[in-house]
């Protein structure tokens, strides 16, 4: 009997069940785009420009899986990202030094965190409320830096901006007999640093551990023995962190600063992290689920354009109605194993 | 004196809002002693624990750990200070392992090193015999295993001081006496262990020392032996005891009526399997067996508190349909859950709101109950139930356990039912509430209201039952009536094996 | 004794309206001394020669109207699910295209055709809010997940309806909707706020809907086990949202003449889950005070209009409006409170010392 025990593999936890789920939807629906659209889902470049388009939603949403998971709520990410190219964008205009961009990219993301933080942590407001505050605040402030849409005229900007990693192998010969190689964005690189980073964060280190146990049970992990207010400072700070590099991505993808930049940018994150698997009560989430919520929504949208449905409201209905099936997929599947429990 | 002294608490004061906690209370744990705190609700216990676990900060008096003095600001420092807790209700983290649940809080370490953790967690669960592996989900175990991966977790921390703040309550018999081996095994390695229960027979069966508190004062400290159960219990209210043992013996119980009242044939719902059960009108009959028998699950059936799936009711002789509480209620038949806190009080809302939900729910949307008869209705019965709280008007939350019951009670009461179903009415609360609920519950059937009586203390369910159904297993294995009532025999028929019953 | 402990209980009632007050009350105060006419109403002939009312302060409570009924069925909405709809501005846009659509579709806009396109609007809002409602109590989906989805595309489900347009309509009654009844000075949208808040006061009054709502939301598995069905009352809570929805939508069509999928009620959601958390409400659920978001909804309004008096550009509001947000609820937070009562306490416990001292 014990011998079995040791070495029967566990059911799969709430977390692994539903970012596996995701993981093959999101391959099957690929598959099937592949068979049916053809065209450009043949191609590997298809993949690499939805992540190039993407990385800066893909790092946001790594920061709001890991509040998330702590039990908490940041829908300010956006508006930060949208900040933080504002200021980014008229500092190097200014002359600037694209380290001290960074730094100041860092710098006004983890301003948010912290502020954040200490109202909800300390001073006990509601995480939603606090971080609605910080939106409206990070969006007023991006239009007082400015209302007209700001390019970067800067030389080692322009540089970075334009930094491609080339691979042939992935590229396809086009109609006129060039290899065109696949164009990789430097950002992707980074992006995919921070998603295996924040894995192995919450994976293998005690904080990240630290963050599933107080979005599982505020009251037992403070019975545990674990700094609860410590755990969600640093939640929101990493968060607000993020933010901070997906701003400066955001601006090394397009180039230029916008106040409309990053709009809706918290709720496709949301959304992102809710089809990876991450529950809103906390607890329960994975960065691998994010990386292949974002993918998911993104495939949603190509395959909409692709197939024809050229109407401007057909993308978000089906985004929307995905959303819908990714939700009720999760709470037929949760519900139906802790009936299973009661059983057992 | 030759022990040690491990733990000393000189003076503890502790105020809340317009009430003195604790005052001037002390209290002292020898090595490899366990020791039980005592008291009713409300005489200080939980917040003398609190204070010790850092949950709340004393007023004023001081602590001492091996004659050093300490102060305990949380609970992480009252962990490194070797004082460790396992709470009533389960402080674990459902959504994690067993090993995180065994090891989360406690390690230095930056790196979290899962293998080996789990190595070490399944060495420990084996040793301690608890069927739970480590790399379940805590959320997929039983609450009794969850309350032992609690312990094991206290065990394995080399605490100095462990806190078992009635760990007993959701355990049964076998893992009752796996868990006092365990506490024995660890009062021979010299960790002194405060104990906290309300079942008075534990106290005797493993315990040295008894501290009693009352209303936030120490009234003193005793050697079990110095002590007998009865004299505990006049320590513990305060009052002398001719109410208690009479009880057994004064009060008749005689079916009033012999009409039938409830009637179930075949009756099973999502958690409780088919069962035959009729009660007569102005009867009090129980359920018992060891906890997970069924016992709540079949009473939830009868009710309709979980999906029905099948059975013919009658009530008073028509065929109905009861398959949400509301039918229930409608055909006379209220339900006193069994946790209070989860399925019991609505916290926020005043006593007078408590009161007056069930009647209210039962008048329908359309006829809310005036203001005035509210107040009206709550004055009547905070009266009558002698209910403790400042005002109608204080929320039923800041109550403290024996009259949060009492309020609910009120509640089914105001609804005059002919059929009313207390499952667990007297856990967690106070000897005196206890008595008083025992005593309605006779002279409810007086006039000729059926009660269901569920209780994990058999001896209670002897006093008030005028019949028995003994559960085992999720099957109904016995009914035991007339000169069959006795322990003895409730034993032998929960037990199996000799009972004739089958 | 009990009479203290009434009078306990109803500064204890107020206390949940303190702070929307007092906020109100302040920046009031802060504008008649910014500028003393700035609350002065005067009689106005508009266009269509009418004499109606206007004014800064007519100005603030007219705007403030939309938000307000909204904020009304958002309260029952976060009462009883313990979460908040944020789909609310789109829905608006969906039972706008719908009202415009059905006015469009017959040959003359009169009364009738005018109420019939209410009441289909109203409709279509209602099942939205089921759709919601559902996801909530059927589903157990936490409420901003389940509306999520009615954010993402409620807007484009309008567009839709539209048929890639933004439909005018040129019918006076239509327009009275959103401006003034001939021969009433006060704008009709107040009007509206004031026959919504009468209709809820009378709902509460004549039916037990405030008590089971409470008790759904504080204790949900308590609630069923005394006969309520919590998924009704969460069900119910969403389609009486809906209808808040509907009349906010025709509103905001009145208005401007015309529907705009992308701006009607645009970012309102935000707005009205604040109003109700101003009112001092828990967004945890449990126990409400519609009167405090309604409260809330004006005190928003009034920091916009004094922002917008004081040239603060429209699309920077938003940042200022985040510092007095931050103020209010940091003013209202229980850590606040609670420190704030206890140096009350410490001061009360010295001076007596000092008296005690003194005898």
């Amino acid at each position: 009997m014990k011998k079995t025990n040791a070495v029967r593999r566990e059911p799969f936890t709430d977390a692994q069940l539903l970012m596996t789920i995701t993981i093959a939807i999101f391959i099957g629906m690929y598959l099937l785009a592949m068979i049916f659209l053809g065209g450009g889902f043949m191609h590997p470049q298809q993949v690499i420009d939805m992540l190039n388009d993407n990385v800066s939603l893909i790092v946001v949403a790594c920061g709001l899986t890991i509040v998330m998971i702590g039990g908490g709520i940041d829908i300010s990410v956006g508006a930060v990202t949208s900040l933080v190219v504002m200021s980014c964008v008229l500092y190097l205009n200014g002359g600037g030094n694209i380290f001290v961009a960074i730094l100041l990219a860092l710098g006004i993301g983890l301003a948010f965190g912290a502020v954040h933080v200490f109202l909800i942590s300390y001073l006990e407001i509601q995480p939603f409320i606090v971080t609605l505050a910080g939106m409206f605040f990070a969006r007023g402030m991006t239009t007082i830096l400015s209302v007209n849409p700001q390019k970067v005229n800067h030389e080692g900007f322009a540089n970075l901006r334009d930094a491609k990693i080339e691979i042939d192998w992935l590229g396809y010969t086009a109609n006129n007999g060039n290899l065109i190689p696949a164009r990789i964005e430097l950002g992707v690189v980074v992006a995919i640093a921070i998603v295996i980073l924040v894995f192995i964060l919450l994976k293998f280190t005690r904080l990240g551990r630290g963050f599933y146990a107080i979005g599982g049970n505020q009251q037992s992990a403070l019975m545990l023995g674990i700094n609860v207010k410590r755990t969600r400072f640093m939640s929101y700070l990493i968060c607000g962190l993020l933010s901070g590099i997906s701003g400066f991505l955001f601006m090394m993808h397009t180039g230029a600063g916008n106040a409309t930049n990053a709009a809706g940018m918290e709720m496709n994150a949301i959304a992102s992290s809710i089809i990876g698997g991450t529950l809103l009560t906390g607890g329960v989430g994975n960065v691998i689920g994010t990386f292949f919520g974002t993918m998911t929504l993104t495939t949603i949208k190509k395959i909409v354009v692709s197939s024809g449905l050229n109407q401007p409201w057909w993308q978000s209905i089906t985004t929307g109605g995905m959303l819908c099936f990714f939700i009720l997929l999760q709470s037929v599947v949760l519900s139906r194993r802790a009936k299973k429990k009661k059983k057992t | 004196m030759q022990e040690e002294s491990l733990l000393q608490m000189r003076h503890i004061m502790k105020r809340f809002p317009g009430v003195l906690a604790l005052n001037n209370v002390d209290f002292t744990l020898r090595k490899g002693e366990i020791h039980a705190l005592m008291g009713e609700n409300g005489a200080g216990k939980s917040t003398l624990i609190k204070i010790l676990t850092g949950v709340y900060q004393m007023d004023g008096g001081e602590i001492k750990v091996e004659g050093e003095n300490v102060t305990i600001r949380s609970p992480q420092d009252a962990q490194k200070g070797g004082i460790s807790t396992v709470y009533q209700e389960i402080t674990l983290c459902p959504n994690l392992t067993v090993a995180e649940n065994m090891f989360i809080g406690r390690d230095e370490k930056l790196w979290v090193r899962n293998k080996e953790r789990e190595k070490k967690a399944d060495e420990i669960l084996t040793s301690l015999g608890i069927p739970a592996r480590a790399r379940q989900q805590l959320g997929d175990c039983s609450l009794a295993v969850q309350q032992m991966v609690a312990i094991a977790r206290a065990v394995d921390m080399k605490c100095k001081v462990l806190i078992l703040d009635e760990p007993t309550s959701s355990l049964d018999d076998k893992e009752v006496n796996m868990l006092f081996d365990l506490m024995r095994d660890l009062k021979s390695k010299g960790v002194g262990i405060i104990f906290v229960t309300h079942f008075l027979e534990q106290v005797y069966a493993v315990c040295d020392r008894i501290t009693v508190l009352r209303n936030g004062e120490l009234v003193g400290e005793y050697l079990v032996e110095d002590l007998p159960q009865v004299q505990l219990v006049a320590k513990m209210i305060g009052k002398e005891l001719d109410e208690l043992s009479s009880m057994g013996e004064g009060v008749e119980k005689k079916t009033v009526n012999n009409e039938v009242f409830y009637e179930a044939k075949g009756l099973s719902s999502s958690d409780a399997l088919s069962f035959d059960f009729s009660i007569r009108k102005g009867e009090v009959n129980g359920f018992t067996g060891l906890l997970g028998s069924g016992r709540s699950e079949s009473v939830r059936a009868i009710f309709g508190a979980d999906k029905v799936n099948s059975g013919e009711v009658k009530v008073n002789g028509q065929q109905v349909k009861i398959t949400k509480p509301i039918d229930a209620m409608k055909h006379g038949i209220g339900y006193l859950a069994e946790d209070r806190k989860r399925d019991g009080i609505i916290a926020d809302l005043s006593v007078r709101e408590n009161i007056i939900l069930a009647l209210q729910v039962l008048n329908g949307v359309f006829k809310p109950i005036s203001r005035s008869e509210q107040e009206a209705f709550a004055d009547e019965y905070i009266k009558a139930l002698n209910i403790k709280t400042a005002s109608r008007e204080t929320p039923i939350g800041s109550l403290s356990g024996g009259n949060q019951q009492k309020v609910i009670l009120a509640r089914w009461l105001l609804t005059h039912p002919d059929y009313l179903i207390l499952d667990e009415p007297t856990r967690g609360i106070d000897v005196g509430t206890k008595l008083e609920i025992q005593k309605l519950v006779l002279k409810l059937a007086e006039e000729g209201v059926s009660v269901t009586f569920i209780s994990s203390e058999v001896e209670e369910m002897l006093r008030t039952c005028s019949r028995l159904i003994v559960m085992r297993d999720r099957h109904i294995v016995g009914e035991l009536k007339g000169a069959d009532l006795n322990q003895a025999q409730v034993m032998k028929t929960i037990a199996g094996g000799e009972s004739g019953h089958e | 004794m009990s009479k203290k402990a009434a009078k306990k209980g109803f500064t204890a009632g107020l206390g949940q309206l303190t702070i929307p007050l007092v906020a109100i009350a302040i920046l009031v105060i802060f504008n008649l001394i910014r500028d003393p006419s700035f609350f002065s109403i005067e009689i106005k002939h508009n266009i269509d020669g009418n004499s109606v009312l206007a004014g800064n302060l007519i100005t603030v409570i007219n705007g403030a109207s939309e938000l307000a009924i909204l904020a009304m069925g958002m309260t029952l909405v976060t009462a009883a699910c313990g979460g908040q709809d944020i789909s609310v501005g789109a829905a608006a846009a969906i039972a706008g295209s719908v009202f415009v659509k059905v006015l469009k579709s017959g040959a003359s806009i009169n009364a009738g055709t005018v109420i019939l396109a209410f009441l289909l609007a109203c409709i279509v809002a209602m099942i939205f809010g089921a759709f919601n409602g559902t996801l909530v109590a059927v589903f157990n989906i936490q409420p901003m997940i389940a509306t999520l989805i009615l954010y993402t595309c409620g807007r484009s489900i309008a567009y839709w309806i539209n048929g890639g347009a933004t439909p005018t309509v040129d019918s006076g009654i239509v327009k009275a909707i959103g401006g003034f009844i001939p021969g009433v000075p006060i704008p009709t949208p107040v009007i509206i706020v004031v026959v919504m808040a009468i209709i809820f006061k009378l709902l509460f009054h004549f039916t037990s809907l405030e008590l089971l709502t409470q008790s759904v939301g504080i204790n949900g598995s308590a609630a069923r086990l005394n006969g309520i069905n919590p998924t009704f009352i969460k069900l119910l809570s969403f389609i009486i949202l809906g209808v808040c929805v509907s009349v906010a939508g025709c509103i905001g069509v009145g208005r401007l003449g015309l529907i705009n999928h992308e701006t009607l009620l645009l970012d309102v959601e935000m707005d009205t889950i604040l109003a109700v958390a101003i009112g001092g409400n828990n967004l945890g659920g449990g126990k409400f005070k519609i009167l405090g978001s309604i409260i809330g909804a004006y005190v928003i309004q009034t920091l916009t209009i004094t922002l917008y008096a004081m040239n603060v550009s429209s699309t920077d509001v938003k940042a200022y409006k985040a510092i007095v947000i931050i103020l209010l609820v940091v003013i209202g937070s229980p850590v606040v409170k609670k420190k704030f009562e206890k140096f009350m306490a410490g001061r009360a416990s010295k001076k007596a010392a000092s008296e005690a001292k003194g005898a």
